[in-house]
């Protein structure tokens, strides 16, 4: 078995005629973090989707640890590992904090974190364990949709645009938690506009346009090219 | 003084009517997508089965509280397994069509067997008769209507709120895509969520039976009241179902009481004046709409 946790190969994905996605690939190794860095409309969204399965006109590969995902639905791809944490943070306001973080339901007794654990790592969920979901604020939303999928024991957390709307020094302990998720041996796939932020926190990258993945760089080399990749993407 | 508590428990009974009827419309269009036409239909049946229950098998309104309910789960456990499920992939309007099409059937049917006069359904003995609290003067069978709805849903509240059935059932409500994309099964709930919300409808046409005219066209103008309740309550939302559903309730025994014909003029107006102030309704949340 190789390293590889998430494989995506050829992926395209279509809204009707047009396509916004053209043969994309991408791999995610076990507890590495990877980029998918493109600018508005680039078609990020539309590829986590994808991957989860959400997104019907869709053709291509996405592989979990070897085993292609073709044909199944997104309740079972959640269940194989797959944590999906939407643009829209995807709290429900009629649960509370606790019943937001216990709905999904465990996929790997090993790995899934204890109410316990969470509240340690996020204590601000503790504080709000009764509040409904839609009640906290946008960067507590946040650490409350990241923490949901760690609590089912995902092995792969799929971040659209986390720091979006958020003020900096919220932005950094994202980035903070991120980092603390991936020492825990969770893989993260980034989805990001935020090129500063993503460069603290991945691996690797890569640069997505006109729905077409344009380049794939290790975090050295994104940092000494930063501008210049930028202007290739239009950013 | 008087006048207005009697509308008022009037108001209550019917609107524990409207409560049970809309929450099962509410938990259906939630986990399904499917805004369901045929509950009025349903809630006919209800009735209709009471009645029949009566009449062949002398059961009478005791038996049926429990057995219409059950019946009624299976009919939509059926119906959902035979026929909805193979829409829902479609859009949502195929569903809508296609159970207005059921309840045009159902009701000709009923109208076929049993003619168009109602059929004949006695209160229970014990909750006949009028209760007087000082100089005011109460049918006990809408005392017991209306408490009799307020504890089912009561129920039903706390087993949504506090069964992992029900959170998933809440969290499915409010948005079912994303239930599945967290691991939910939400397929698994269907045919249950259906049959459930399909019984409410029925319960509440037993409830009904004792003092409204039973016949194949008693579903068609509740339908309507239905579809206003989910509209002033969010549609979507299970506690705006029950709230509205207790609102319209009284507001319409009030224009029954005070206004005469104007009733249901009334129920719109507030219909109108909620959609004006509040878009998604009462309790519907502004993105969802
Ligand atoms: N429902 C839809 N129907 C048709 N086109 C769509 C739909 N959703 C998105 N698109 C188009 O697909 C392209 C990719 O959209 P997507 O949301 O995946 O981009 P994104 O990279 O996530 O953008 P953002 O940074 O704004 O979140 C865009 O051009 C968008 O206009
Ligand atoms: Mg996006």
């Amino acid at each position: 078995m190789s390293d590889t946790l998430l494989r995506v190969e050829d992926l395209s994905a279509f809204y009707g005629e047009a396509q916004v996605l053209r043969n994309v690939s991408l791999d995610v190794a076990h507890g590495e973090v990877v980029t998918l860095v493109g600018r508005n409309g680039a078609g990020k969204t539309t590829l986590l989707r994808s991957i989860m399965g959400l997104h019907k006109g869709t053709r291509g590969v996405v592989a979990l640890d070897g085993q292609s995902l073709d044909g199944k639905s997104a309740d079972k791809r959640a269940r194989l590992g797959l944590g999906w944490v939407p643009d829209n943070r995807g709290i429900y306001a009629t649960l509370s904090v606790s019943e937001n973080l216990s709905l999904p339901p465990v996929v790997d007794k090993s790995a899934a974190w204890s109410l316990d654990r969470i509240y340690e790592q996020f204590p601000v969920l503790h504080e709000r364990r009764d509040f409904p979901g839609t009640k906290l604020s946008g960067g507590e939303q946040q650490m409350l949709a990241m923490a949901r999928p760690l609590r089912a024991g995902s092995r792969l957390l799929l971040l659209d645009e986390p720091s979006e709307g958020l003020a900096p020094v919220i932005v950094n302990q994202i980035g903070q938690i991120i980092r603390d998720i991936k020492a825990q041996g969770v893989a993260v796939l980034l989805v990001e506009q935020n090129v500063k932020f993503a460069s603290t926190v991945a691996d690797r990258h890569n640069l997505l346009a006109q729905g077409e993945v344009v380049a794939s760089l290790d975090n050295d080399e994104f940092h000494s090219r930063t501008t210049e990749l930028l202007e290739h993407l239009g950013m | 003084m008087t006048q207005f508590l009697q509308y008022t428990l009037q108001g209550l009974a019917a609107g524990g009517f409207y409560a049970l009827a809309a929450l099962g419309l509410a938990v259906i269009f939630g986990v399904l997508g499917v805004v369901n036409f045929s509950h009025g239909a349903c809630y006919m049946l209800g009735a209709m089965i009471s009645a029949l229950l009566l009449e062949h098998f002398s059961l009478g309104f005791w038996p049926a509280l429990v057995i219409v309910p059950v019946i009624m789960f299976f009919v939509g456990v059926l119906v959902e397994r035979l026929l909805v499920q193979w829409l829902l992939r479609l859009d949502p309007l195929y569903n809508f069509l296609l159970t207005f099409g059921l309840t045009l059937l159902t009701v000709d049917i009923m109208k076929r067997q049993f003619g168009v006069s109602s059929l004949k359904y006695e209160v229970p003995a014990g909750l006949g008769g009028r209760i007087s609290l000082g100089s005011v003067d109460l049918s006990i069978y809408q005392l017991f209507a209306a408490a009799f709805a307020v504890v089912i849903c009561l129920l039903v509240w706390v087993g949504l709120t506090k069964t992992r059935v029900g959170m998933i059932v809440r969290a499915a409500t409010e948005d079912a895509e994303r239930s599945r994309a967290l691991g939910i099964n939400v397929a698994r709930w269907v045919t249950p969520v259906f049959g459930f919300g399909i019984a409410l409808a029925g319960l509440a046409g037993v409830l009904a039976a004792p003092y409204r005219a039973i016949n194949a066209d008693m579903g068609s103008n509740f339908i309507i009241i239905l579809f206003a309740i989910v509209v002033i309550g969010g549609l979507g939302s299970i506690l705006g179902a029950v709230v509205a559903g207790f609102l319209v309730g009284l507001v319409e025994a009030y224009g029954q009481g005070y206004y005469g014909q104007l009733s249901q003029v009334l129920i719109f107006v507030l219909m109108a004046a909620v959609v004006l102030v509040r878009p998604a309704g009462l309790f519907g949340r502004e993105e969802a709409a």
